[in-house]
Order: C-alpha cells, then sequence, then structure tokens
C-alpha cells in the first residue's frame, strides 16, 4: 500500500465513507497490525489539529474583518478622540427612543423641504455630471473603431450600446466595481487593458451610493489570486497625490491630480472632491493614492469648471459590500487584500504597468 | 427577550462561528477592553490583540458541550482580558505601580482556562508554521480544502487542474508532506516538555 493510498484510507475511515464490508477489513488489519494502528491514531491526531488550525483560522479572520467593518461604522474608535465611547454609547442606549423619534421628525421635515425646494428651485443638477459616455460620445469613436470592435466583441448581435465606463476588480474571483450610472442598460460586458471582452452579471446594485457589482461569468476569465492593491479604509488628507486609470476612450488612460476637499459636491460627505481632469468614461475607474492603494472611486464631475472632479469614498464601497452581504448569501465575503504596501516605492510608470491589468472598461447595452 | 436566553444564543453563535454573534458581542464589550488596556500601559493594537485572545477563550468554551457560563460575556471577557494583559505587562517587565489597582485584582477566571488556550495556541502556530514551509500551490490548496471548505471541483478550477482527481491527488501528497513538517515540530515540542 502506498502511503498516498494509506492517507486515502484513513480519511474515507474518519469520514465513514467506507462500505461495511471494507470497514471491517481496514478494521480487522488494524487490529492484527500494530503499525498500521498506530498510523492510524496518528492521522487522526493530525486530522483534529488540521480542523482546529481550521477553525481557528476561520475565527480569527472573522475577528479582523469584524474588527475593520465596526471602525468604519464607527461603533468602535482607535483615535483619541472618541476615547469616552464607552460613556456615550451608554447614553445613546439610553436616549436610543427618543432620539429616534426626533431623527423621524427631522428626516420628514427635511423631506418635505427638499420636496417643495425641488418643486421651487430650478434644477441644478446640470451643475454636476455623470461621468459615464454617453450614447453620442461612444458612437463617435466605435465609428472610427467599428471595424476591429466588430470582429472581437462578444456583445450579442443587434445589441445597442447605451453607456460605458471604467471599472475594477475587487476580488480575484471576477467580481468589478462601478458605478451604478454607468450600468444604463440592461447586461454589460467588460474588457480588460489588452481589448479581451468578457461576459458579466450585474450582482448588486446601490442606486442610493450609485455604486454597482459585476460578475464576470465568463470561461475565459483566469481568476487572479493576489490584487497588487488593498481597499484603504482610512481618511485621505487634502493634498494628498492621487491617480486614476480609466476608460475616456478605448485605450486605457492615466490622470493624477490630488485631493482638494473633503467633501464633494454641495458638502455631500459620501465623496471627496479632486483636483484631476477627467472625461466622460472615466466613471467608476479607481482612485489610487501615491502608493497604488485604492482610496475612492471617481463618478462626477464639475460642468462649470475644468478640473473639478468628484470621487466617492472607500468606505461606501466597504459599506455597499456590507450591505450586499447582509441580504445575499452568495455575496463575496472577504474583499480579498494584497499585502499592505505592495506597490509602495515603485515608480509611477511601474505602477501602472502593474495596476492596468486590473481595471476594466465597462459598456453597457440593452 | 430575556437577557440570559440572549446571552446563550449570542454563544451559540460565536461556537458556529457565526459572523452576526460576533459582530454584536464585538461591538458590546470592545470598547471597555480597549480602556481598561489604554489605562493600564497598553496600544490600540494591545487592546486589539487582548480582546481577540479573550474571544478566542471564550469561543473554545462555547464550543464544549458541557460548558454553561457562570457569568455574563461581559464579565467573563473583562476578568479574561484583565488576566491575559497583566500577564503580558509582567512578561514585557512593567512596573505595577502605574496600574490601575482594579487591574490586580483576583479574578474568577481559572488558570487551567488560559493554560488550555496556550497549548491550543503552540499547535496553531505549529500548524502555521509548517503550511508557509510547504510553498506554493500546497498551502493554497490545502487551505482552500481544508479551511475555506470548497469542493474538489471548484479547486481544481481555481488551480487549472484538468480534473478534480488531478486535484485530489494533489491534495494527498501536499497533505502527506504538511503532515511531516508538523509532527517534526510537533513532536519535538512535546518531548521538551
Amino acid at each position: 500500500m502506498s502511503e498516498q493510498y494509506l492517507i486515502e484510507s484513513f480519511e474515507r475511515y474518519f469520514n465513514e465513507e467506507m462500505l461495511p464490508e471494507e470497514k471491517a477489513y481496514f478494521e480487522k488489519m488494524r487490529n492484527e497490525n500494530p503499525e498500521l494502528d498506530q498510523m492510524t491514531v496518528e492521522h487522526k491526531v493530525f486530522m483534529d489539529k488540521l480542523a482546529e488550525y481550521a477553525d481557528r483560522r476561520n475565527l480569527k479572520d472573522n475577528l479582523q474583518s469584524t474588527h475593520k467593518s465596526l471602525l468604519i461604522k464607527g461603533a468602535i474608535a482607535e483615535n483619541e478622540h472618541n476615547l469616552s465611547k464607552g460613556k456615550i454609547v451608554q447614553l445613546w442606549h439610553r436616549y436610543k427612543k427618543t432620539m429616534g423619534i426626533a431623527a423621524c421628525i427631522a428626516g420628514l421635515t427635511t423631506f418635505i423641504i427638499s420636496g417643495s425646494m425641488q418643486v421651487i428651485a430650478p434644477a441644478n443638477r446640470s451643475e454636476i455630471q455623470q461621468l459615464s459616455r454617453d450614447v453620442e460620445q461612444l458612437k463617435k469613436t466605435q465609428d472610427i473603431q467599428y471595424s476591429k470592435i466588430k470582429e472581437v466583441t462578444k456583445m450579442p448581435e443587434g445589441a445597442v450600446v447605451k453607456s460605458g465606463g471604467s471599472a475594477f476588480l475587487i476580488d480575484g474571483k471576477g467580481y468589478l466595481v462601478t458605478n451604478a450610472h454607468v450600468l444604463k442598460g440592461s447586461s454589460a460586458i467588460v474588457a480588460n487593458s489588452d481589448g479581451q471582452e468578457f461576459k458579466t452579471i450585474i450582482a448588486y446594485v446601490d442606486h442610493a451610493k450609485d455604486l454597482a457589482v459585476l460578475k464576470i461569468t465568463d470561461a475565459d476569465f483566469k481568476p487572479v489570486r493576489r490584487l497588487p492593491y488593498d481597499l484603504k479604509s482610512g481618511k485621505v488628507d487634502i493634498g494628498a497625490e492621487v491617480f486614476t486609470l480609466g476608460y475616456p476612450r478605448n485605450d486605457i488612460t492615466y490622470n493624477k491630480g490630488y485631493l482638494s476637499a473633503l467633501s464633494g459636491f454641495d458638502g455631500d460627505t459620501s465623496t471627496v472632491q479632486i483636483s484631476l481632469l477627467a472625461n466622460p468614461g472615466n466613471s467608476g475607474g479607481p482612485l489610487f493614492n501615491k502608493y497604488g492603494d485604492i482610496v475612492g472611486i471617481l463618478s462626477t464631475r464639475e460642468t462649470n469648471a475644468q478640473g473639478v472632479t468628484f470621487a466617492i469614498k472607500s468606505n461606501e464601497i466597504f459599506q455597499m459590500l456590507k450591505n450586499w452581504r447582509d441580504t445575499d448569501t452568495s455575496a463575496i465575503s472577504n474583499v480579498s487584500v494584497s499585502e499592505k504596501g505592495n506597490l509602495k516605492g515603485v515608480n509611477r510608470e511601474d505602477q501602472i504597468k502593474r495596476l492596468e491589468d486590473y481595471v476594466y472598461i465597462v459598456k453597457a447595452y440593452n | 427577550m430575556n437577557p440570559d436566553k440572549k446571552e446563550h444564543i449570542l454563544l451559540q453563535g460565536l461556537a458556529n462561528n457565526d459572523s452576526k454573534a460576533i459582530e454584536i458581542i464585538y461591538e458590546n464589550n470592545f470598547s471597555t477592553i480597549q480602556a481598561l488596556i489604554l489605562n493600564n500601559n497598553g496600544s490600540y493594537d494591545d487592546a486589539r490583540d487582548v480582546f481577540q485572545e479573550a474571544i478566542m477563550i471564550l469561543y473554545e468554551k462555547s464550543k464544549s458541550e458541557s460548558f454553561e457560563l457562570s457569568s455574563q460575556i461581559k464579565t467573563f471577557l473583562y476578568a479574561v482580558c484583565k488576566k491575559i494583559w497583566l500577564k503580558k505587562l509582567q512578561a514585557r517587565g512593567k512596573h505595577a505601580t502605574y496600574l490601575d489597582p482594579s487591574l490586580i485584582e483576583n479574578t474568577v477566571i481559572q488558570e487551567s482556562d488560559l493554560d488550555t488556550a496556550r497549548q491550543l495556541d503552540v499547535d496553531f502556530n505549529i500548524m502555521e508554521a509548517a503550511l508557509e514551509k510547504i510553498g506554493e500551490p500546497c498551502k493554497s490548496l490545502l487551505k482552500a480544502y481544508y479551511i475555506r471548505k470548497k469542493g474538489m471541483g471548484e479547486i481544481a478550477e481555481m488551480f487549472g487542474y484538468t480534473n478534480p482527481d488531478n486535484a485530489k491527488n494533489q491534495k494527498y501528497k501536499c497533505l502527506m508532506r504538511l503532515k511531516k513538517l508538523f509532527f517534526a515540530q510537533y513532536n519535538k515540542m512535546n518531548e521538551d516538555e
């Protein structure tokens, strides 16, 4: 009996997978052969230790991700301001009900006011512009590259492209994050920087946050073991250098800028303002810090000013993933995070070479 | 729901590695422990480590059927954290003079609970070191099968094996190597004692 065959037998024996006769034979052998008996026991010890290890590993990972998500939620803190949190939490529990009622009233009032404002005030939303490429824009590029696209595209015949944008992998298994507004049609295909196209399904959409998750379903897609970037949850400081990769054209395009304000359009706290030239098609693209870690996702720009662009904070991405997990068991359980500072100290050209493989162009169609 | 019942459900959730239960236990207790550690010469990292260590101990207890928590989860965790932290401080050679007197007060936790936890930690580290040593793709393959409980078909696809049988073959080879590495270290540790 080869050792491998032995191990296989042990496993089947302990997992109760043996047929009755086989089991009886195995037990007889054990009985007559002290050496085999000892090996069986030893293997059992090993398998128990491995199971114990698996249990603890899973729990440890679970604890780490709980810690991280509670930090983001603000339920626990790691800075001095919130040291007296214990007290505040107690007070909060005591007055939760009262505050709930107050919040309801406040919410209702806001609702009525903003409702009436919308009726009275002229729509000023044209001041900002979503950075997805609309049909005209795309048509132009399509006309030029028509023959090329037609040859390779995986879009169903007769499909009309409704909008396009960028997306990036957040999980090596083929999950991409993009803006909800990029996905105007009913389906979408994505292509990597080499132009290879993949079919996707829309896995999750959060219109309020303007975020969505696409899952590549194409058999051609090779899962990635490890992404070269981390999704950073912490705050980014004003003046921090940032850059983006995206698809305002059919080729991947690099732009750089800096964080210019900690809130977005009209003081929106879920976004930040960056001084960076972005064009339609950049929507859904990752916003990297100088080390190549993701700190946000590009979404809109101000129409009246050049270079005023807004990015959704990465915390919102974490929140969305959490909401998704809470409602759907098929959701990805952990954002696969690479080792810290993977691209630290690497010059920009090389960073881009490493990163461009993970940024995709999205073409939504009907 | 009466408080005892709630605590019971939380413990059961913990025993099953249920994320929701873990989050509730974490959220309800972490800040208190953090304050305890920070006020007694500890850092944020210390607080996280000590707290998570205490949860591991609670986890082991919650898994054994005979276990009945005689005190509330909160009291238990607080007592365990106190004990762990005091030991860590002593190991670091810090003077107890700056410490909050309540830290030194006797706790209801038995020394044997901490000893079991320490033994489990030792075994855990031996297994972890062995897994690190076998290299890729063995490490990822075994982790996918034994820790993330993926099926052989899925694993074959993930790693690019042409069929599940080949993946299974590879798994046994890896397991054999892991077993050898594990026992080399494990037996050495147990002989020393």
